[in-house]
């Protein structure tokens, strides 16, 4: 019989009104890597909340068996002493320290009298970063560097706490495809010296790449566990465990009108940081977007894409802007954003719940926020009833699962929330929509149904740019993939030709230039 | 609606309720009286004004102006000034409502262009705007007896023939229209609202709703009617909530105000410029404030120096006590009105049955806290955090 280093038999939690878990079990082996994959809302965060001790022993029902001994958390206190430490999504590092304080955040480094030994502190910190790889130093204030080494700091962190079995939850979704090999390159260098970790992912590719085993939740409920063990798992394979049918196509079909007319045009656009002004962070981009078509936007992070798109529209980003820019053919020089949505453009930020919902706020308030005067009358009296009857469209269009457009956006699933992000957008009725990392963080189901929304809108005449970091969907999706990096165009590929390893060599080949 | 729901939606309208009728036992239902039931409003006009601007400037994002005691006695004093030189009523409502003006230019300049953070804006202000009051007062008392000025604030509407003292049935008279007006509109806007094919609430709730609410403008003329009739302090502050309620509610001006407090990065992204809104919620707290200026000055009928110390305090509390969010981008403006009532019982309650100022600081402090750990703690049991 294997040797389970973590056993979770028969958990049930009930939260009013739904059954979050049902019943479902998961074996863990010592030493291996083990994926706990399904859509949105089948209770994988649930299930590491119940590990962890989040939600306290009583609140669940069923058994949790590690190292052979049956636990009861009560906080997330008792889970660590054990060696289960969890890295939530959503990094909890603290901006204005340093890296080696946030290291030891509530576990400090002390002496015999309670002072804080600092020596020791950075020192230790310092060791732990080798670990990792993380090229820094330890007095660097955790602000001052990007996700993907704060990512490396959780990672640290938890080592420090002598981690026996490490939980990440979606650790890769806001790092490039680059970091996020790294990063599971690291796991499968902890596995080796015997650390066991469980991934929850919604990136199939690095399942198949290093799980051992692989979970698959749907609806709160254990659907299967699929053995992994020579890495090479067919995609389809998990995808129909998840969504509970075969997805035939990941992307939906449509027909290429893509007319010879530009609707969207950046000649020589140049963006200055807006803090650092001497820091180009876009130099001489120029670009083309036709009718009817998809245009991709490739590139690694800091590539210079969320900044050329945010200043294109309505200057929302940078400083010492140059260069023109056209719409439908006209020259403009849009002063702001409200400037840029009459002018027909549309900006859907890579970052919902910061920029882009009022997540206290209603679906129906957040639906028509950028374009009122579609509800409201010319002395700016909002048209209750009209805006509910257009939120309800836009929910039955977009399929967004909600009890009522009265919901406030923050109750919403990740995949829902990006549906309301796109509502608001269709809603102001866009020429060109610039949609930056859409599908970031949601599931495959409510992907496709994204994807359909953008097919839509290039099928009524209308243009759309993707900025992504992942390369599948680039190519599954555009007619036309532009590639930059470090703020410079370094390629451009039609469909046809596009491949990963064109987009990949077009960036490496730009590097070497620049060393 | 089940129970739970129906009792965290009226939470302070229960309080309102409880408490009332525990001071009306505790003083022998003397607060039931026709006079304290017509002062409650009037006393705490100020309140209810600023507080109408000070859900403004919360909503924004929790941030409140400290200014607004001061603006209020600068207004007052002002006025007084220009009375007592002689100049007719209009001249110095004018020069008061200017300075009201000028001020919300300044703070929401500062505040809205420039980012001064709110809470020192304001604080400057506070020092500042008492400091040209009391110049202007020449740290005196001055009287206020300017006829046409008080009675545009603090007569009463009588007519000739119909009303006496304490029989003034034109107040009973006009209530009655109003609660039937009431009655009117809800029908026809449900009619309507079904007509057109929009979800409509559930009958019963809403015509038991309106039901309470024109039985109570019946009974609260009523009252009116036996002491003095409709005063005409009542009116103008009728006027600012309903203005202020109806723009909050129904109006695109409004909506800003719930967007930049509730995530003012995605409001900007959607081309809402957040300086405007802020700028809009301190130029109408420092309005209002002068306006309650005003109002105090007639009321009171003289000026000091120390007139409106800690009004902003009151205001402030009544926006929490009333729902608003001490994060921004929640809170109404009928929500702070009751917080505001709350408030006001209680220190005429109190007053009445004699406990001294000291205590009442206590309560006050108290029905804050509390309230807002409920709200807190209520939202944190149904998952909103």
């Amino acid at each position: 019989m294997a040797d389970y280093i973590l056993e979770m038999k028969n958990i049930t939690k009930l939260y009013p009104g739904v059954k979050a878990l049902d019943d479902v079990n998961l074996q863990v082996e010592r030493g291996e890597i083990h994926a706990l994959v399904g859509e949105n809302g089948a209770g994988k965060s649930t299930l590491m909340n119940v590990l962890s001790g989040t939600i306290p022993f009583g609140e669940y029902t069923g058994d949790i068996i590690y190292n052979g001994e049956k636990c009861t958390f009560n906080n997330i206190h008792d889970s660590e002493n054990k060696g289960i430490v969890i890295i939530h999504q959503e990094l909890a590092l603290i901006p204005e320290l340093t890296i080696a304080e946030n290291m030891f955040l509530g576990n400090e480094r002390k002496n015999s009298i309670g002072k804080i030994d600092w020596a020791r502190t950075y020192s230790e910190a310092q060791t732990q970063m080798q670990r990792v790889g993380l090229k820094e130093k330890s007095n660097v204030l955790i602000k001052d560097i990007g996700t993907g080494k704060q990512q490396l700091v959780e990672i640290a962190k938890a080592l420090s706490k002598s981690v026996k079995l490490l939980i990440l939850d979606e650790p890769t979704s806001s790092l490039n495809e680059e970091d996020s090999k790294m990063l599971l390159d690291m796991l499968l260098g902890f596995k080796k010296e015997g650390l066991t970790s469980i991934i929850i992912t919604h990136k199939l590719n690095e399942v198949a790449y290093c799980a051992d085993n692989i979970t698959v939740l749907r609806d709160g409920a254990t659907i299967e566990t699929i053995s992994n063990a020579d890495h090479n798992i067919d995609e389809e394979r998990i995808i129909k465990g998840m969504v509970g049918r075969e997805l035939t196509n990941r992307f939906p079909s449509r027909e290429h009108n893509v007319g010879n007319e530009v609707l969207f045009e950046a000649k020589n656009w140049t963006v200055y940081h807006p803090v650092y002004t001497e820091k180009c962070v876009d130099k001489n981009v120029s670009f083309k977007v036709h009718k009817g078509e998809i245009v991709g936007f490739s590139g690694l992070q800091g590539a210079g894409r969320t900044e050329l798109a945010m200043s294109l529209f309505g200057r929302s980003y940078g400083s010492h802007i140059s260069g023109q820019e056209f719409i439908n053919g006209k020259e403009v020089h849009l002063k702001n954003e409200h400037d840029a949505i009459e002018h027909g453009l549309a900006y859907a930020t890579e970052d919902r719940k910061v920029n882009g919902l009022v997540l206290s706020d209603s679906i129906a308030w957040n639906t028509t926020m950028a374009k009122m005067d579609k509800v409201s009358n010319k002395r700016g009296i909002i048209n209750v009833a009209e805006e509910n009857k257009a939120a309800e469209e836009y929910v039955k269009a977009m399929k967004t699962k909600t009890p009522s457009i009265q919901q406030a956006v923050g109750n919403l699933s990740g995949g829902n929330q990006q549906k309301v992000l796109l509502s608001k957008w269709m809603f102001a009725e866009p020429d060109v929509l610039i949609l930056d990392e859409p599908t970031r963080g949601i599931d495959v189901g409510a992907k496709y149904e994204i994807y359909c929304i953008m097919n839509d809108m290039v099928a009524q005449g209308k243009a759309v740019v993707m900025i992504s970091s992942e390369l599948p969907e680039l190519l599954g999706m555009c007619d036309r993939i532009y590639v930059m990096n470090e703020g410079e165009m370094v390629g451009e590929f039609t469909k046809e030709e596009a491949t990963q390893e064109k987009i990949m060599s077009a960036i490496l080949a730009s590097d070497k230039q620049h060393q | 609606m089940n129970f739970k729901a129906f009792i965290k939606k009226y939470t302070m309208v229960i309080a309102l309720v409880v408490v009332f009728i525990f001071f009306s036992f505790l003083t022998g239902g003397k607060n039931l009286m026709a006079q304290n039931i017509s002062n409650l409003v009037l006393q705490n006009a100020y309140v209810l004004v600023m507080a109408c601007g000070m859900l403004l400037c919360i909503l924004t994002g929790g941030n409140v102006d400290l200014s607004v005691g001061s603006t209020l006695c600068l207004s007052a004093a002002l006025s007084a000034k220009i009375l007592s030189l002689g100049a007719p009523a209009p001249v110095a409502i004018i020069a008061s409502l200017g300075v009201g003006a000028l001020i919300g230019v300044w703070q929401g300049y500062l505040i809205g262009y420039v980012h001064i953070p709110p809470f020192i804006c304001t604080l400057g202000g506070m020092f500042l705007f008492r400091g040209f009051a009391r110049v202007i007062l020449d740290s005196r008392t001055i009287s206020v007896s300017n006829d046409g000025f008080l009675k545009i604030f603090t007569s009463y509407i009588t007519i000739p023939g119909l009303d006496t003292q304490n029989n003034c049935v034109s107040a009973l008279i006009l209530g009655i229209i109003v609660a039937i007006l009431v009655v009117l509109i809800t029908i026809l806007r449900r009619a309507s609202q079904k007509k057109n094919g929009y979800d409509v609430a559930p009958a019963l709730g809403t015509y038991l709703r309106t039901g309470i609410i024109a039985i109570l403008i019946v009974a609260y003329s009523f009252k009116l009617m036996q002491y003095k009739g409709i005063p005409v302090m009542l009116i103008w502050i009728l006027l600012v909530v309903l203005i202020f309620a109806f723009l909050t509610s129904s109006t695109v001006f409004g909506r800003y105000f719930y967007a930049v407090g509730g995530n003012e990065k995605a409001t900007k992204l959607s081309g809402i410029d957040p300086r405007k809104v802020y700028f809009r919620a301190y130029f109408w707290m420092s309005f209002l404030a002068a306006f309650s200026g005003l109002l105090m000055a007639s009321r009171i009928g003289s000026v000091d120096g120390n007139m409106g110390n800690s009004f902003e305090m009151d205001a402030i509390a009544s926006c929490f006590i009333g729902g608003a969010s001490a994060y921004g981008g929640s809170g109404t403006v009928p929500g702070i009105m009751i917080g505001a009532l709350l408030l006001g019982v209680i220190n005429q309650g109190m007053s009445i049955f004699g406990l001294s100022d000291m205590w009442q600081y206590v309560v006050k402090g108290g029905v804050l806290l509390a309230a807002v750990v409920f709200d807190v703690v209520s939202n944190h049991k149904t998952g909103k955090s």
